[in-house]
């Protein structure tokens, strides 16, 4: 039905877990087993996404449309930090669709009908003790959309019906959402799902789809849909709800498992409801991401549930007694753009040698504007020194850096994420991971760090 | 690299300086007029008007030649301002030395200040320009930056972290002895190697007297030419070498940097020491007064400043060799670790000790006939410092 189908996919999930037992503890409720992906302090729906498309992208995508609930921007369009992180130059569209989970399929049929990479990211916050919090997830998704002839998955059909009502809402600035009843929604949805999901797959010709998922913010729905419209091949596990990245997710998971040939029931019930269909195509098994989201979600470390609070904002702990630090300037910002954004240095034509960040004028030999880029954003590394700065500013010390020597040539400093003092050593094999250093005067300051590689590929 | 250097053609005839300490009664104003009244009062007969030029080091106490102007009410004389990270008053001191030889004055005064106790910081505290945010010194502290000095030490030369560990609290013990007996220093007691070793961290494995303290401080020299130097003191001290090196940037980019050596100290120590005429630092020279920021950069110093071989300062640390009865004592003073670092003031701090122990009044820390004296600064962090290095003397030729 649409000249675009999906080419490249890729989900990530954060490396952090809240267990809800460490959560029941400290509340003092009965919380249950098991555990959330929280995203660490130095991520946001923006650095998540980027992550993700990273992973998905093949080239130049033309149009990129990200979707999110928690933009770290508002009135500055985020997808364009997106754009300047993947290194795309000047050319195509980059754009927000932020507010609800709704904007997560309005990001996928948005690139289905242009063409381009649809980003979902999302992270979830709710008051300390609710559903929110307990059974929300980070995370983020990618989905490059691009040739049928290219096409790991065909958009078979899609049909979306909308309605107004009060089920989930947030006034901007407040740091959780409100909910009605859910049993309210429940039965508002579900009308919406069956004649979303119905014609869908009637107009797509399936009457037993192989894959369903039904995501949707309240709770009750995705229960009760799952029932009204059977699949084949059993669902996978996944993690709790992702707000605008949670059928990204959902759509990656099933990806990673479908055969060639099986059709996709996708239904994303948020303020109406998306219905889509998808036929897998025999690209598939070339197609699929490298790192399944199952084992995504089955790596992970622990956080500590007061350290959570405190990323998040709602534990105000006694801040370092250091100033904080400079906020990142607009203009040396802007022109150091492949620096910052893309982590691309630059190698002298002459000598060879490599500088991070890129300069003039050449370190081993002296030349002068005899540079070539040299991006590093996907190279791996090797720890020379590194050392645990209980001393600097940092929403969550103690800060690691370390010094890295990247394969191929080129040494920077930078901070290691998501690992803690004890692990560090020399000879460890680091990867660059975007991150958001810290925020200062209002002002969010962007830059790679490195993380430990947990296999090597 | 210099090609001549101006070894022998100026001398110091007086310094001052005050306590170092947390002065939180005093303003830098008081500080300089404390430092410039004690070195005057050892001129009988030389005023502030018969200094016929000034140069001020300080890194964020004044932004200008108005600050020393100002506060001794100078009657509309020369007033320079110089800044270069922890080496600025070495800096002050270099360019008035400089001044002189040029022979367009025959009387300077160089003068370091600096009050880092009224930021409301226990730590240094930076103004950068603008930027946009990547550099690691955004938020990397100082004492992580020297820090990564350790691992790669001990990986370097196949060091036990723990004797690595036992070196590095030698130096600060060492460091606290000699300051326990400097009634300028800071801190004026001994510190037991336990309580050294059960200080909390502050970075990497550096705990608390791994790092100088912070105080506020200043220091100054009166300059004069060679030549004249009799009519002021029978003793005066005479510049053998001044030397300065500014990285490049290389070493922070380059593979083959190992964090176990200072390459601006190295490239330093070999310009003064040709400037000197020094050929074995170990044996001629008789005290070195060098920049122990952290305890890691004291022991890397040692070697790139010729005091011991590649991978041995900490063994010879251990050894006794840097004491006030070694073969090389370094640090007689106290060094930053007792003194703190009031960075436009520390450079001429150092001079101030070698001042003292050539003219034999260095009390309880007295050595024996001391010739050649070395000061030395270092600035920034590992892969990219700004290092001075001087060598003064007793006697001339």
């Amino acid at each position: 039905m649409t000249g675009h189908g999906i080419v490249a996919y890729a989900s990530y999930l954060p490396r952090h877990r809240l267990r809800h037992a460490d959560l029941g503890a400290a509340l003092g409720v009965k919380s249950g087993s098991g555990s959330r992906v929280a995203a660490s302090f130095d991520e946001d729906s923006t650095t998540l996404g980027v992550e993700a498309a990273r992973r998905a992208l093949t080239g130049p995508p033309g149009a990129i449309f990200f979707a999110t609930t928690s933009p770290a921007y508002l009135d500055k369009t985020n997808a364009a930090a997106l754009h300047a992180a993947l290194g795309l130059g000047r050319d195509g569209l980059a754009v927000d669709l932020a507010g609800s989970a709704r904007s997560g399929t309005g990001a996928l049929l948005a690139a289905a009908a242009a063409g381009g990479l649809a980003v979902l990211a999302d992270v979830r916050t709710g008051l300390p003790g609710s559903a929110d919090e307990r059974g929300g997830a980070d995370g983020a998704a990618a989905f490059l959309f691009g040739g049928p002839d290219e096409a790991i998955a065909e958009l078979a059909a899609r049909v979306s019906v909308t309605a107004e009502f009060l089920d989930r809402w947030r006034l901007p600035g407040e740091p959780a959402s409100r909910r009605w009843e859910d049993r309210f929604g429940l039965e508002s949805y579900l009308p919406l799902v069956t004649e979303a999901g119905r014609r869908a797959l009637q107009e797509a010709g399936v009457t037993e789809p192989d894959h369903v998922v039904v995501t949707s913010p309240n709770p009750l729905v995705a229960r009760r849909a799952s029932a009204l419209f059977p699949a084949r091949v059993p669902a996978g596990r996944l993690p709790g709800h992702a707000g605008a990245a949670d059928a990204g997710l959902a759509l990656a998971d099933v990806l990673d498992r479908a055969a060639p040939g099986e059709s996709v029931l996708l239904l994303a019930a948020a303020d109406g409801c998306d219905a889509l269909v998808l036929r897998v195509t025999g690209r598939i098994a070339q197609g699929r991401q490298a790192h399944p989201l199952a084992a995504q979600l089955a790596a992970g470390r622990d956080v500590a549930y007061a350290t959570y609070l405190t990323w998040r904002g709602l534990l105000d702990r006694e801040p370092p007694r250091r100033p904080e630090p400079d906020l990142p300037a607009a203009p040396p910002s802007a022109r150091s753009q492949a620096w910052k954004f893309a982590f691309t240095g630059s190698r002298c034509g002459r000598c060879a040698f490599a500088h991070l960040p890129a300069a003039r004028v050449c370190k081993g030999c002296g030349a002068v504007d005899a540079m070539e880029p040299l991006p590093l954003s996907a190279t791996r590394g090797t720890v020379v020194t590194f050392t645990a700065d209980r001393l600097a500013y940092s929403p969550s010390p103690p800060l690691i850096d370390v010094v890295v020597d990247f394969d191929g040539g080129g040494r920077y400093t930078m901070e290691l994420a998501d690992a803690s003092p004890a692990e560090v050593a020399i000879g460890m094999r680091v990867e660059p991971t975007f991150r958001r250093l810290y925020t200062a005067g209002g002002t969010h300051n962007y830059f790679w760090k490195v993380r430990p590689v947990e296999e090597e590929r | 690299m210099s090609a001549r250097g101006i070894s022998d053609r100026v001398a110091i005839v007086a310094m001052g300086c005050t306590r170092f300490g947390e002065h939180w009664s005093a303003s830098t104003d008081d500080l300089v007029i404390d430092a410039v009244r004690e070195c005057l009062s050892a001129v009988p007969g030389t005023g502030l008007a018969d200094v016929e030029a000034y140069w001020l080091g300080t890194l964020g106490s004044g932004q200008s030649g108005l600050t020393l102007s100002r506060a001794l009410a100078l009657d509309y004389r020369p007033v320079t301002r110089v800044e270069n990270y922890c080496a600025t008053g070495s800096e002050a001191f270099r360019n008035a030395c400089y001044a002189v030889a040029s022979g367009a004055y025959d009387k300077v005064m160089a003068v370091g200040v600096e009050k880092l106790k009224d930021s409301g910081f226990s730590g240094l505290t930076r103004a950068d320009p603008p930027g946009d945010g990547t550099a690691p010194e955004n938020t990397l502290t100082a004492p992580a930056a020297f820090s990564l000095l350790d691992p790669a030490y001990c990986a370097k030369y196949g060091v036990d972290p723990a004797d690595m560990r036992a070196a590095m609290t030698h130096v600060a013990w060492k460091n606290h002895a000699n300051g326990a007996l400097n009634p300028k220093a800071q801190f004026r007691s001994a510190v037991s190697k336990e309580k050294i070793d059960a200080a909390p961290l502050v970075a990497g494995r550096l705990g608390v007297y791994d790092c100088s303290g912070v105080s506020d401080g200043a220091a100054c020299a009166l300059i004069v030419r060679a030549e004249d130097a009799h009519l002021y003191t029978d003793r005066p001290v005479y510049v053998k070498a001044l030397a300065l090196s500014a990285a490049p940037g290389r070493a922070a980019m380059d593979t083959g940097y190992d964090y176990t050596t200072f390459p601006e100290v190295v490239r330093s120590a070999e310009d003064a020491y040709r400037q000197a005429g020094i050929t074995d630092p170990r044996t001629q020279i008789s005290l070195a007064e060098v920049h122990d920021c952290f305890t890691p950069t004291e022991l890397v110093l040692m070697e790139d400043l010729g005091f011991a071989g590649r991978g041995e300062a900490w063994r010879d640390s251990l050894d006794g060799a840097f004491e006030l009865g070694g073969r090389l004592p370094v640090n007689p003073d106290g060094g930053l670790k007792s003194f703190g670092h009031p960075v436009g003031a520390s450079g001429l701090r150092m001079l101030y000790e070698c001042w003292l122990q050539f003219r034999g009044e260095a009390g309880e820390r007295q050595l024996a006939e001391p010739r050649l004296a070395l000061t030395h600064n270092l600035g920034g962090r590992p892969g990219a410092c700004v290092s001075f290095v001087s060598v003064v003397g007793s006697e001339l030729g």
